[in-house]
Protein backbone atom coordinates (compact mmCIF):
# COMPACT_ATOMS: atom_id res chain seq x y z
CA UNK A 1 0.00 0.00 0.00
CA UNK A 2 1.08 3.42 -0.67
CA UNK A 3 1.78 5.89 2.17
CA UNK A 4 -0.88 8.19 0.72
CA UNK A 5 -3.65 4.62 0.20
CA UNK A 6 -2.15 4.23 4.00
CA UNK A 7 -2.97 8.01 5.10
CA UNK A 8 -6.61 8.41 3.37
CA UNK A 9 -7.69 4.70 4.88
CA UNK A 10 -6.75 6.16 8.50
CA UNK A 11 -8.81 8.90 7.54
CA UNK A 12 -11.47 7.27 6.78
CA UNK A 13 -11.44 5.15 9.75
CA UNK A 14 -11.14 7.94 11.71
CA UNK A 15 -14.01 9.96 10.11
CA UNK A 16 -16.29 6.76 10.28
CA UNK A 17 -15.84 6.58 14.21
CA UNK A 18 -16.82 10.50 14.50
CA UNK A 19 -19.79 9.86 12.62
CA UNK A 20 -21.04 7.10 14.36
CA UNK A 21 -19.97 8.62 17.80
CA UNK A 22 -21.89 11.61 16.80
CA UNK A 23 -24.88 9.71 16.13
CA UNK A 24 -24.96 7.71 19.40
CA UNK A 25 -25.20 11.32 21.46
CA UNK A 26 -27.66 12.68 18.83
CA UNK A 27 -29.83 9.60 19.78
CA UNK A 28 -29.03 8.10 23.10
CA UNK A 29 -28.38 11.80 24.69
CA UNK A 30 -25.43 13.17 26.72
CA UNK A 31 -26.13 10.49 29.64
CA UNK A 32 -25.30 7.75 27.53
CA UNK A 33 -22.53 8.79 25.73
CA UNK A 34 -21.02 12.69 25.09
CA UNK A 35 -20.41 14.62 21.94
CA UNK A 36 -17.19 14.06 20.55
CA UNK A 37 -16.73 18.03 20.62
CA UNK A 38 -17.93 18.57 24.75
CA UNK A 39 -15.47 15.02 25.30
CA UNK A 40 -12.67 17.17 23.60
CA UNK A 41 -13.20 20.01 25.67
CA UNK A 42 -13.64 18.30 29.05
CA UNK A 43 -10.53 16.38 28.35
CA UNK A 44 -8.49 19.63 27.58
CA UNK A 45 -10.57 20.83 31.18
CA UNK A 46 -9.28 18.00 33.07
CA UNK A 47 -6.01 17.98 31.48
CA UNK A 48 -5.65 21.70 32.88
CA UNK A 49 -6.54 20.57 36.78
CA UNK A 50 -3.49 20.81 38.81
CA UNK A 51 -5.19 17.59 40.53
CA UNK A 52 -5.91 15.51 37.36
CA UNK A 53 -1.70 15.67 36.96
CA UNK A 54 -1.05 13.05 40.06
CA UNK A 55 -3.47 10.71 38.76
CA UNK A 56 -1.74 10.77 35.12
CA UNK A 57 2.11 11.05 36.83
CA UNK A 58 1.22 7.56 38.73
CA UNK A 59 -0.31 5.73 35.90
CA UNK A 60 2.24 6.85 33.44
CA UNK A 61 5.13 5.95 35.69
CA UNK A 62 3.40 2.78 36.53
CA UNK A 63 3.26 1.41 32.77
CA UNK A 64 6.82 2.95 32.07
CA UNK A 65 8.11 0.77 34.87
CA UNK A 66 5.86 -2.16 33.65
CA UNK A 67 7.43 -1.79 30.16
CA UNK A 68 11.01 -1.90 31.37
CA UNK A 69 10.35 -4.87 33.27
CA UNK A 70 8.76 -6.98 30.47
CA UNK A 71 11.07 -5.07 27.49
CA UNK A 72 14.15 -5.94 29.69
CA UNK A 73 13.08 -9.08 31.43
CA UNK A 74 11.22 -10.38 28.28
CA UNK A 75 14.13 -9.95 25.97
CA UNK A 76 16.68 -11.25 28.20
CA UNK A 77 14.82 -14.42 28.96
CA UNK A 78 13.47 -14.65 25.56
CA UNK A 79 17.43 -14.71 24.02
CA UNK A 80 18.62 -16.97 26.66
CA UNK A 81 15.16 -19.86 25.82
CA UNK A 82 16.17 -19.25 22.32
CA UNK A 83 20.04 -19.70 22.39
CA UNK A 84 19.84 -23.04 23.30
CA UNK A 85 17.88 -24.60 21.00
CA UNK A 86 16.50 -27.43 23.44
CA UNK A 87 15.47 -25.28 26.47
CA UNK A 88 13.91 -22.97 23.34
CA UNK A 89 12.21 -26.11 22.09
CA UNK A 90 10.98 -27.05 25.15
CA UNK A 91 10.03 -23.33 26.79
CA UNK A 92 8.04 -22.32 23.78
CA UNK A 93 5.04 -23.73 23.95
CA UNK A 94 5.09 -23.20 27.62
CA UNK A 95 4.95 -19.70 26.82
CA UNK A 96 1.87 -19.83 24.29
CA UNK A 97 0.08 -21.50 26.64
CA UNK A 98 0.62 -19.07 29.34
CA UNK A 99 -0.15 -16.13 26.68
CA UNK A 100 -3.71 -17.53 26.29
CA UNK A 101 -4.64 -17.75 29.61
CA UNK A 102 -6.94 -15.13 30.91
CA UNK A 103 -4.33 -13.23 32.65
CA UNK A 104 -6.85 -11.46 35.23
CA UNK A 105 -7.67 -14.95 36.59
CA UNK A 106 -4.28 -14.46 38.66
CA UNK A 107 -4.88 -10.78 39.51
CA UNK A 108 -6.24 -11.77 43.19
CA UNK A 109 -2.89 -13.50 43.84
CA UNK A 110 -0.53 -9.96 42.01
CA UNK A 111 -3.39 -8.21 45.08
CA UNK A 112 -1.83 -10.45 47.91
CA UNK A 113 1.57 -10.72 47.16
CA UNK A 114 2.16 -6.62 46.30
CA UNK A 115 -1.10 -4.69 48.40
CA UNK A 116 -2.97 -2.29 46.64
CA UNK A 117 -0.09 0.13 45.69
CA UNK A 118 1.34 0.90 42.28
CA UNK A 119 3.34 -2.45 42.79
CA UNK A 120 0.76 -4.82 42.20
CA UNK A 121 -0.40 -2.37 39.06
CA UNK A 122 3.07 -2.46 37.40
CA UNK A 123 3.39 -6.59 38.16
CA UNK A 124 -0.10 -6.83 36.52
CA UNK A 125 1.09 -4.62 33.27
CA UNK A 126 4.48 -6.23 33.63
CA UNK A 127 2.68 -9.86 33.21
CA UNK A 128 0.78 -9.46 30.19
CA UNK A 129 3.59 -7.23 28.52
CA UNK A 130 6.40 -9.74 28.99
CA UNK A 131 4.79 -13.04 27.77
CA UNK A 132 4.98 -11.80 23.60
CA UNK A 133 8.02 -10.04 24.18
CA UNK A 134 10.15 -13.89 25.10
CA UNK A 135 8.06 -15.55 22.49
CA UNK A 136 9.26 -12.80 19.70
CA UNK A 137 12.65 -13.19 21.01
CA UNK A 138 13.03 -16.98 21.63
CA UNK A 139 11.90 -17.52 18.10
CA UNK A 140 14.13 -14.53 16.62
CA UNK A 141 16.96 -16.01 18.23
CA UNK A 142 16.06 -19.60 17.13
CA UNK A 143 15.39 -18.30 13.41
CA UNK A 144 19.30 -16.64 12.92
CA UNK A 145 20.32 -18.08 9.90
CA UNK A 146 22.80 -21.18 10.50
CA UNK A 147 24.49 -19.99 7.21
CA UNK A 148 25.06 -16.37 8.22
CA UNK A 149 26.66 -18.10 11.60
CA UNK A 150 28.82 -20.12 9.49
CA UNK A 151 29.94 -16.75 7.16
CA UNK A 152 30.94 -15.27 10.27
CA UNK A 153 33.20 -17.74 11.16
CA UNK A 154 35.09 -18.25 7.65
CA UNK A 155 35.37 -14.59 8.24
CA UNK A 156 37.15 -14.88 11.51
CA UNK A 157 34.80 -13.03 13.14
CA UNK A 158 35.07 -12.59 17.32
CA UNK A 159 32.22 -13.80 19.15
CA UNK A 160 31.53 -9.76 20.00
CA UNK A 161 31.59 -8.93 16.45
CA UNK A 162 29.33 -11.85 15.35
CA UNK A 163 26.64 -10.71 18.06
CA UNK A 164 27.15 -7.49 16.71
CA UNK A 165 27.23 -7.69 13.31
CA UNK A 166 25.24 -10.29 12.21
CA UNK A 167 23.14 -11.63 15.61
CA UNK A 168 21.37 -8.49 16.90
CA UNK A 169 20.54 -7.32 12.90
CA UNK A 170 19.24 -10.94 12.19
CA UNK A 171 17.11 -10.24 15.51
CA UNK A 172 16.03 -6.73 15.84
CA UNK A 173 13.41 -6.98 13.62
CA UNK A 174 11.78 -9.97 14.96
CA UNK A 175 12.26 -8.55 18.42
CA UNK A 176 10.56 -5.28 17.97
CA UNK A 177 7.47 -7.11 16.73
CA UNK A 178 7.69 -8.77 19.96
CA UNK A 179 8.09 -4.87 21.55
CA UNK A 180 4.97 -3.81 19.66
CA UNK A 181 2.91 -6.01 21.14
CA UNK A 182 3.94 -6.44 24.17
CA UNK A 183 4.02 -2.35 24.60
CA UNK A 184 0.17 -2.79 23.76
CA UNK A 185 -0.37 -5.52 26.24
CA UNK A 186 1.31 -4.14 29.25
CA UNK A 187 -0.67 -0.83 28.78
CA UNK A 188 -4.02 -3.22 29.14
CA UNK A 189 -2.45 -4.64 31.71
CA UNK A 190 -1.53 -1.71 33.63
CA UNK A 191 -4.96 -0.25 33.34
CA UNK A 192 -6.37 -3.32 34.25
CA UNK A 193 -4.62 -2.99 37.67
CA UNK A 194 -5.91 0.32 37.78
CA UNK A 195 -9.25 0.04 37.44
CA UNK A 196 -9.69 -2.51 40.48
CA UNK A 197 -8.77 -1.89 44.19
CA UNK A 198 -6.26 1.28 43.43
CA UNK A 199 -6.24 4.79 44.98
CA UNK A 200 -4.95 6.43 42.31
CA UNK A 201 -4.25 6.83 38.35
CA UNK A 202 -6.15 6.91 35.16
CA UNK A 203 -8.06 3.62 35.93
CA UNK A 204 -8.43 5.21 39.43
CA UNK A 205 -10.43 8.76 38.08
CA UNK A 206 -12.15 6.29 35.63
CA UNK A 207 -14.02 3.78 38.11
CA UNK A 208 -14.77 7.12 40.43
CA UNK A 209 -16.54 8.37 37.58
CA UNK A 210 -18.70 5.18 36.76
CA UNK A 211 -19.58 4.91 40.53
CA UNK A 212 -20.62 8.60 40.19
CA UNK A 213 -22.14 8.14 36.77
CA UNK A 214 -20.35 10.93 35.07
CA UNK A 215 -20.30 10.41 31.73
CA UNK A 216 -18.26 13.47 30.73
CA UNK A 217 -15.42 11.84 32.45
CA UNK A 218 -15.65 8.64 31.46
CA UNK A 219 -15.38 9.52 28.17
CA UNK A 220 -12.58 12.28 28.24
CA UNK A 221 -10.30 9.26 29.82
CA UNK A 222 -11.08 6.91 27.03
CA UNK A 223 -10.52 9.43 24.58
CA UNK A 224 -7.08 9.94 25.92
CA UNK A 225 -6.31 6.58 26.76
CA UNK A 226 -7.02 5.60 23.00
CA UNK A 227 -5.26 8.60 21.45
CA UNK A 228 -1.98 7.83 23.36
CA UNK A 229 -2.20 3.85 22.55
CA UNK A 230 -3.38 4.87 19.10
CA UNK A 231 -0.46 7.31 18.82
CA UNK A 232 1.88 4.33 20.54
CA UNK A 233 0.91 1.95 18.16
CA UNK A 234 1.19 4.16 15.22
CA UNK A 235 4.83 4.96 15.62
CA UNK A 236 5.68 1.57 16.64
CA UNK A 237 4.17 -0.35 13.50
CA UNK A 238 5.72 2.43 11.04
CA UNK A 239 9.13 1.43 12.78
CA UNK A 240 8.50 -2.51 12.97
CA UNK A 241 7.42 -2.06 8.96
CA UNK A 242 10.43 -0.52 8.20
CA UNK A 243 13.08 -3.02 10.16
CA UNK A 244 10.95 -5.36 8.27
CA UNK A 245 11.47 -4.23 4.94
CA UNK A 246 14.07 -5.84 3.53
CA UNK A 247 13.73 -9.72 5.03
CA UNK B 1 50.75 -35.53 -10.17
CA UNK B 2 53.70 -35.11 -8.08
CA UNK B 3 53.16 -35.29 -4.04
CA UNK B 4 56.12 -33.96 -3.16
CA UNK B 5 55.41 -31.60 0.52
CA UNK B 6 56.11 -28.34 -0.98
CA UNK B 7 53.48 -27.66 -3.29
CA UNK B 8 50.72 -29.74 -1.29
CA UNK B 9 48.79 -26.89 -0.12
CA UNK B 10 45.98 -28.69 1.91
CA UNK B 11 45.44 -32.15 2.22
CA UNK B 12 42.86 -34.92 3.74
CA UNK B 13 44.80 -37.93 5.22
CA UNK B 14 42.35 -40.80 6.01
CA UNK B 15 39.36 -38.48 7.10
CA UNK B 16 35.58 -39.83 7.60
CA UNK B 17 32.78 -37.33 8.74
CA UNK B 18 29.95 -38.85 10.63
CA UNK B 19 26.70 -36.79 11.93
CA UNK B 20 25.77 -38.10 15.40
CA UNK B 21 22.69 -39.72 16.31
CA UNK B 22 19.86 -36.89 16.41
CA UNK B 23 16.78 -37.89 18.20
CA UNK B 24 15.14 -41.32 16.79
CA UNK B 25 17.78 -41.25 14.11
CA UNK B 26 20.76 -43.34 13.11
CA UNK B 27 24.04 -41.40 12.76
CA UNK B 28 24.44 -40.47 9.10
CA UNK B 29 28.57 -41.75 7.99
CA UNK B 30 28.39 -38.96 5.45
CA UNK B 31 31.97 -38.86 3.84
CA UNK B 32 35.18 -40.73 3.98
CA UNK B 33 37.17 -42.60 4.58
CA UNK B 34 39.09 -40.08 2.23
CA UNK B 35 42.80 -38.92 0.80
CA UNK B 36 43.21 -35.86 -0.94
CA UNK B 37 46.26 -33.80 -1.83
CA UNK B 38 45.83 -30.08 -3.15
CA UNK B 39 48.52 -28.68 -4.96
CA UNK B 40 49.21 -25.30 -4.42
CA UNK B 41 47.61 -23.22 -7.26
CA UNK B 42 45.47 -26.33 -8.85
CA UNK B 43 41.85 -26.46 -9.85
CA UNK B 44 40.24 -28.85 -8.15
CA UNK B 45 36.30 -29.94 -8.96
CA UNK B 46 34.46 -32.34 -6.89
CA UNK B 47 31.77 -34.56 -9.02
CA UNK B 48 29.35 -36.58 -6.88
CA UNK B 49 25.79 -37.87 -6.87
CA UNK B 50 23.41 -35.81 -4.71
CA UNK B 51 23.61 -36.75 -0.65
CA UNK B 52 26.97 -38.05 -1.18
CA UNK B 53 28.86 -35.53 1.38
CA UNK B 54 29.71 -33.35 -1.26
CA UNK B 55 29.26 -29.84 1.18
CA UNK B 56 30.45 -31.73 3.97
CA UNK B 57 34.06 -32.02 1.84
CA UNK B 58 33.82 -28.42 2.08
CA UNK B 59 32.98 -28.47 5.69
CA UNK B 60 36.09 -30.53 6.40
CA UNK B 61 38.39 -29.06 4.04
CA UNK B 62 37.13 -25.40 5.29
CA UNK B 63 37.72 -25.99 8.95
CA UNK B 64 34.20 -25.59 9.78
CA UNK B 65 33.86 -29.27 11.25
CA UNK B 66 36.21 -31.23 12.53
CA UNK B 67 36.56 -35.04 10.73
CA UNK B 68 35.30 -37.59 13.16
CA UNK B 69 38.20 -39.96 11.80
CA UNK B 70 41.73 -38.55 10.39
CA UNK B 71 43.16 -34.98 9.74
CA UNK B 72 42.61 -32.21 7.31
CA UNK B 73 45.86 -29.95 6.76
CA UNK B 74 45.75 -26.53 5.20
CA UNK B 75 49.37 -24.81 5.05
CA UNK B 76 50.76 -27.90 7.20
CA UNK B 77 48.98 -27.44 9.96
CA UNK B 78 45.97 -29.24 11.24
CA UNK B 79 42.10 -27.89 10.74
CA UNK B 80 40.37 -28.32 13.68
CA UNK B 81 36.55 -26.53 13.88
CA UNK B 82 38.24 -22.83 13.24
CA UNK B 83 38.55 -21.56 9.44
CA UNK B 84 41.71 -20.54 9.10
CA UNK B 85 42.74 -16.93 7.73
CA UNK B 86 43.72 -17.71 3.91
CA UNK B 87 40.61 -19.83 3.25
CA UNK B 88 37.63 -18.71 1.75
CA UNK B 89 34.30 -20.33 1.42
CA UNK B 90 30.63 -19.54 -1.01
CA UNK B 91 28.12 -21.78 0.56
CA UNK B 92 25.79 -23.60 -1.37
CA UNK B 93 22.73 -21.61 0.24
CA UNK B 94 22.31 -18.21 -0.38
CA UNK B 95 24.20 -16.74 2.58
CA UNK B 96 23.98 -12.81 1.90
CA UNK B 97 22.49 -10.97 4.56
CA UNK B 98 19.68 -9.35 3.81
CA UNK B 99 20.00 -5.87 5.94
CA UNK B 100 22.89 -5.00 4.17
CA UNK B 101 22.94 -4.00 0.76
CA UNK B 102 24.96 -5.19 -2.25
CA UNK B 103 28.16 -3.41 -1.22
CA UNK B 104 28.44 -3.55 2.26
CA UNK B 105 28.18 -7.31 1.76
CA UNK B 106 30.47 -7.77 -0.45
CA UNK B 107 32.60 -4.82 2.19
CA UNK B 108 31.30 -7.20 5.61
CA UNK B 109 34.43 -9.42 5.60
CA UNK B 110 37.20 -6.32 5.04
CA UNK B 111 35.48 -4.10 7.57
CA UNK B 112 35.29 -6.71 9.81
CA UNK B 113 39.21 -7.19 9.74
CA UNK B 114 39.85 -3.43 10.19
CA UNK B 115 40.97 -2.65 6.50
CA UNK B 116 41.64 0.95 5.32
CA UNK B 117 38.37 2.65 3.98
CA UNK B 118 40.05 3.66 0.51
CA UNK B 119 41.25 -0.28 0.12
CA UNK B 120 38.34 -1.92 0.83
CA UNK B 121 36.51 0.70 -1.77
CA UNK B 122 39.30 -0.01 -4.25
CA UNK B 123 38.53 -4.10 -3.97
CA UNK B 124 34.61 -3.91 -3.13
CA UNK B 125 34.00 -1.74 -6.78
CA UNK B 126 36.28 -4.63 -8.32
CA UNK B 127 35.06 -7.24 -7.16
CA UNK B 128 31.50 -6.07 -7.96
CA UNK B 129 32.26 -5.24 -11.56
CA UNK B 130 34.21 -8.69 -11.78
CA UNK B 131 30.82 -10.50 -10.72
CA UNK B 132 28.97 -7.76 -13.15
CA UNK B 133 27.05 -6.01 -10.21
CA UNK B 134 28.30 -2.61 -10.60
CA UNK B 135 24.42 -0.96 -10.74
CA UNK B 136 23.33 -2.84 -8.00
CA UNK B 137 25.72 -1.73 -4.86
CA UNK B 138 22.91 -0.04 -3.60
CA UNK B 139 20.50 -2.74 -4.01
CA UNK B 140 19.22 -5.29 -1.20
CA UNK B 141 20.00 -8.92 -1.49
CA UNK B 142 15.62 -9.13 -1.70
CA UNK B 143 15.81 -7.09 -4.65
CA UNK B 144 18.00 -9.79 -6.76
CA UNK B 145 17.61 -12.90 -8.21
CA UNK B 146 19.09 -15.96 -6.69
CA UNK B 147 21.86 -16.37 -8.89
CA UNK B 148 23.01 -12.88 -8.56
CA UNK B 149 22.53 -12.74 -4.48
CA UNK B 150 24.93 -16.15 -5.01
CA UNK B 151 27.57 -14.08 -6.91
CA UNK B 152 27.01 -11.21 -3.94
CA UNK B 153 28.78 -14.31 -1.87
CA UNK B 154 31.42 -14.87 -4.12
CA UNK B 155 31.89 -11.40 -3.97
CA UNK B 156 31.81 -11.00 -0.71
CA UNK B 157 34.15 -13.91 -0.56
CA UNK B 158 37.11 -12.90 -3.28
CA UNK B 159 37.44 -9.10 -1.37
CA UNK B 160 39.35 -11.23 1.39
CA UNK B 161 41.66 -12.64 -1.20
CA UNK B 162 41.74 -16.30 0.10
CA UNK B 163 44.74 -18.83 -0.70
CA UNK B 164 42.06 -21.59 -0.72
CA UNK B 165 38.76 -20.93 -2.15
CA UNK B 166 36.04 -23.34 -1.54
CA UNK B 167 33.12 -23.07 -3.89
CA UNK B 168 29.80 -25.40 -2.89
CA UNK B 169 28.13 -25.38 -6.09
CA UNK B 170 28.42 -21.40 -6.72
CA UNK B 171 26.61 -21.44 -10.25
CA UNK B 172 23.80 -23.84 -9.12
CA UNK B 173 20.99 -20.86 -9.17
CA UNK B 174 22.45 -19.50 -12.61
CA UNK B 175 21.35 -19.95 -16.33
CA UNK B 176 23.92 -22.14 -18.60
CA UNK B 177 25.33 -19.06 -20.82
CA UNK B 178 25.53 -16.96 -17.61
CA UNK B 179 27.26 -20.14 -16.07
CA UNK B 180 29.74 -20.54 -18.89
CA UNK B 181 31.13 -16.80 -18.50
CA UNK B 182 30.99 -16.65 -15.01
CA UNK B 183 33.42 -19.79 -15.14
CA UNK B 184 35.52 -18.21 -17.52
CA UNK B 185 35.51 -15.17 -15.05
CA UNK B 186 36.63 -17.98 -12.43
CA UNK B 187 39.71 -18.95 -14.44
CA UNK B 188 40.84 -15.11 -15.33
CA UNK B 189 40.74 -15.01 -11.61
CA UNK B 190 42.42 -17.93 -10.54
CA UNK B 191 45.31 -17.52 -13.11
CA UNK B 192 45.62 -14.16 -11.70
CA UNK B 193 45.49 -14.91 -8.11
CA UNK B 194 47.27 -18.00 -8.15
CA UNK B 195 44.46 -19.04 -5.28
CA UNK B 196 43.94 -22.90 -4.92
CA UNK B 197 40.22 -23.63 -5.81
CA UNK B 198 37.89 -26.16 -4.85
CA UNK B 199 34.50 -26.35 -6.88
CA UNK B 200 32.05 -28.51 -5.90
CA UNK B 201 29.47 -28.87 -8.75
CA UNK B 202 27.00 -31.38 -10.68
CA UNK B 203 27.56 -29.99 -14.16
CA UNK B 204 29.84 -32.45 -15.34
CA UNK B 205 31.10 -30.32 -18.40
CA UNK B 206 31.81 -27.56 -16.01
CA UNK B 207 33.86 -29.14 -13.88
CA UNK B 208 35.50 -30.38 -16.96
CA UNK B 209 36.32 -27.25 -18.61
CA UNK B 210 37.63 -25.60 -15.17
CA UNK B 211 39.57 -28.13 -13.72
CA UNK B 212 43.06 -29.77 -13.24
CA UNK B 213 41.72 -32.49 -11.93
CA UNK B 214 38.22 -33.72 -10.81
CA UNK B 215 37.17 -35.95 -7.78
CA UNK B 216 34.23 -38.21 -8.35
CA UNK B 217 32.82 -39.48 -5.11
CA UNK B 218 30.86 -42.22 -4.95
CA UNK B 219 26.88 -42.70 -3.41
CA UNK B 220 27.23 -41.94 0.17
CA UNK B 221 29.45 -42.53 2.33
CA UNK B 222 31.29 -40.38 -0.38
CA UNK B 223 35.02 -41.82 -1.29
CA UNK B 224 36.90 -40.83 -4.36
CA UNK B 225 36.18 -43.69 -7.02
CA UNK B 226 38.30 -41.98 -9.02
CA UNK B 227 40.67 -38.53 -9.87
CA UNK B 228 40.36 -38.08 -13.59
CA UNK B 229 43.15 -35.56 -14.97
CA UNK B 230 41.98 -33.11 -17.67
CA UNK B 231 45.45 -32.11 -18.81
CA UNK B 232 44.03 -28.74 -20.10
CA UNK B 233 46.40 -26.11 -20.31
CA UNK B 234 46.52 -22.57 -17.91
CA UNK B 235 45.33 -20.12 -20.07
CA UNK B 236 41.62 -22.29 -21.36
CA UNK B 237 38.21 -20.76 -21.29
CA UNK B 238 34.74 -21.88 -22.73
CA UNK B 239 35.59 -22.11 -26.26
CA UNK B 240 37.50 -25.51 -24.76
CA UNK B 241 34.27 -26.95 -25.43
CA UNK B 242 35.49 -27.40 -29.25
CA UNK B 243 38.59 -29.38 -28.29
CA UNK B 244 37.58 -33.32 -29.64
CA UNK B 245 38.83 -34.00 -26.38
CA UNK B 246 36.54 -32.29 -23.99
CA UNK B 247 34.12 -34.64 -24.64
CA UNK B 248 36.32 -37.71 -24.11
CA UNK B 249 36.69 -36.77 -20.51
CA UNK B 250 32.93 -35.79 -20.09
CA UNK B 251 32.23 -38.98 -21.59
CA UNK B 252 34.59 -40.72 -18.60
CA UNK B 253 33.36 -38.96 -16.08
CA UNK B 254 30.17 -39.68 -16.69
CA UNK B 255 30.99 -43.68 -16.72
CA UNK B 256 32.19 -43.16 -12.87
CA UNK B 257 29.27 -41.50 -11.85
CA UNK B 258 26.05 -43.44 -13.69
CA UNK B 259 26.55 -46.77 -11.12
CA UNK B 260 27.34 -44.47 -8.16
CA UNK B 261 24.42 -42.06 -9.17
CA UNK B 262 21.48 -44.89 -10.21
CA UNK B 263 22.89 -45.94 -6.02
CA UNK B 264 22.38 -42.49 -4.86
CA UNK B 265 18.81 -42.63 -6.40
CA UNK B 266 18.31 -46.19 -4.65
CA UNK B 267 18.89 -45.12 -1.23
CA UNK B 268 16.34 -42.41 -1.49
CA UNK B 269 13.55 -44.06 -3.35
CA UNK B 270 11.43 -46.37 -0.78
CA UNK B 271 11.52 -50.06 -2.12
CA UNK B 272 8.84 -50.82 -4.58
CA UNK B 273 6.05 -52.46 -2.90
CA UNK B 274 5.08 -56.31 -3.91
CA UNK B 275 1.48 -55.12 -4.88
CA UNK B 276 3.06 -52.71 -7.39
CA UNK B 277 5.51 -55.46 -8.56
CA UNK B 278 2.96 -57.79 -9.49
CA UNK B 279 0.90 -55.03 -11.01
CA UNK B 280 3.93 -54.27 -13.49
CA UNK B 281 4.79 -58.03 -14.37
N1 LIG C 1 23.82 -31.88 10.23
C1 LIG C 1 23.55 -33.10 9.75
N2 LIG C 1 23.09 -34.08 10.55
C2 LIG C 1 22.83 -35.31 10.07
N3 LIG C 1 22.99 -35.66 8.79
C3 LIG C 1 23.45 -34.75 7.94
C4 LIG C 1 23.76 -33.41 8.36
N4 LIG C 1 24.20 -32.72 7.30
C5 LIG C 1 24.17 -33.57 6.25
N5 LIG C 1 23.73 -34.79 6.63
C6 LIG C 1 23.60 -35.98 5.77
O1 LIG C 1 24.88 -36.31 5.29
C7 LIG C 1 24.82 -36.66 3.92
C8 LIG C 1 25.74 -35.80 3.12
O2 LIG C 1 25.26 -34.45 3.17
P1 LIG C 1 25.91 -33.30 2.29
O3 LIG C 1 25.12 -32.07 2.51
O4 LIG C 1 27.36 -33.22 2.58
O5 LIG C 1 25.68 -33.87 0.82
P2 LIG C 1 25.87 -33.15 -0.58
O6 LIG C 1 26.62 -34.08 -1.43
O7 LIG C 1 26.42 -31.78 -0.39
O8 LIG C 1 24.37 -33.06 -1.08
P3 LIG C 1 23.75 -32.10 -2.20
O9 LIG C 1 24.11 -32.70 -3.51
O10 LIG C 1 22.29 -32.16 -1.96
O11 LIG C 1 24.34 -30.74 -1.99
C9 LIG C 1 23.37 -36.54 3.51
O12 LIG C 1 22.80 -37.83 3.50
C10 LIG C 1 22.74 -35.70 4.57
O13 LIG C 1 21.41 -36.11 4.80
MG1 LIG D 1 25.71 -29.95 -0.82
Amino acid sequence: MSLAARWRDSALVVAAILALWQAINLVGGDNLMTSPLATVQHAADMVGQARFWPHLRETVTAYLAALAIAVFGGIGFGVLLGAHRLTGEVAEPIFVALYSIPKVTLYPVILLAFGLGIQAKIAFGALHGIIPIVIFSLNAVRQVNRTWLRTARTMSLTPMQTVRHVIIPATVPEIFSGLRVGAALTLLGTMLGELFASQRGLGFLLMTAIDLHDVKTIMAIALLITLFSVAMNAAMLALDRRLHARF
Amino acid sequence: MSSDGASVHAALVGVTRVYPARAGQPPVHALGPLDLELQRGEFFSVVGPSGCGKSTLVDVLGGLAPPSQGEALFEGKVLGSTVPDGVGVVFQEDASFPWLTVWENVAFGLRRRGTDAAEIRRRVDYALGFMGLQGFAKAYPAQLSGGMRQRVCIARTLVMQPRLILLDEPFGALDQQTRLLMGDELLRLWRETGATVVLITHALDEANLLSDRIGVLSARPGCFIAIVETGWSRDRDSTLAEDPRFGAVTARLWAYLRPESLRALGQQAPAVPDTLRSAAE
